[in-house]
């Protein structure tokens, strides 16, 4: 299991040969790649500047990833996430799961994604032709991760 | 009690600073009794944030939480990462 929080690009196809290499067990990858869009909330946006919270961010993807293992049978987990300056089309954030079947991974992954989303401590800033903005929590996003809970591993 | 307390993003701007080390008056023991204090000590902006998030040793953790000596407390609007 590895998280990297960090300001430079990563090589998907790297990082995904990385978490399966040499383990035969592995039936099943499903990742997850975030990028930045040119327009949010009806406003062009140029650029974006990424802020974390150093310490509670690693301490908050550690907590949902173990809570993804207890949920289901996965072997390994990755996630990378950058910070900084970020340019529409650029990658945001990586997140990996092997599993023996698809069924653990793309609900693993797709919960890790959820609880990151309005969990892990990360606020963007946009900058548009109005000017820069920190940009709103979304509630699509709270009620994505509500729906995961109470709900056991299927 | 000495408390670390750090702010982020929006409310880390209005405020002007990334955080403070306060000494908290006796009474002062919940993260909720915090804020309602750095609000009397000019920090007015912890009064009107909407949707106000905190943390108490990088977990996240509600007003009613419990704050002690050497603890460190985030204040941070809803996160917006992904």
């Amino acid at each position: 299991m590895a998280i990297r929080i960090q300001e430079e690009d990563f090589d998907v196809g790297a990082e995904l040969a990385a978490l399966r290499a040499g383990d035969a067990r592995v039936g099943a990858l499903a990742s997850f790649l975030g990028l930045v869009r040119d327009v949010n909330e009806g406003a062009g946006v140029s650029e974006m500047t990424l802020e974390h919270y150093p310490g509670m961010t690693e301490k908050s993807l550690e907590k949902i990833v173990a809570d993804a293992r207890a949920r289901w049978d996965i072997y390994d987990a990755l996630v990378i996430h950058r910070v900084g300056r970020l340019l529409p089309c650029d990658q945001i954030v990586l997140v990996a799961v092997t599993s023996a079947h698809r069924g653990e991974a793309f609900a693993a992954c797709e919960f890790i994604m959820d609880y990151l989303k309005t969990r892990a401590p990360f606020w963007k800033r946009e900058a548009t032709p109005e000017g820069a903005r920190w940009v709103d929590a979304r509630e699509s996003d709270d009620s994505a991760a509500a729906r995961w809970e109470g709900k056991e591993a299927g | 009690m000495t408390v670390q307390v750090l702010y982020f993003a929006g409310l880390k701007e209005t405020l002007g600073m990334p955080g403070e080390s306060v000494q908290l008056p006796a009474g002062v023991a919940t993260v909720g009794a915090l804020r309602d204090w750095l609000v009397g000590q000019g920090r007015g902006s912890l009064a009107t944030a909407r949707n106000l998030r905190c943390a108490v040793n990088q977990d996240m953790a509600g007003l009613d939480a419990a704050v002690a000596d050497g603890d460190e407390v985030a204040f941070f609007p809803p996160v917006t990462g992904g």
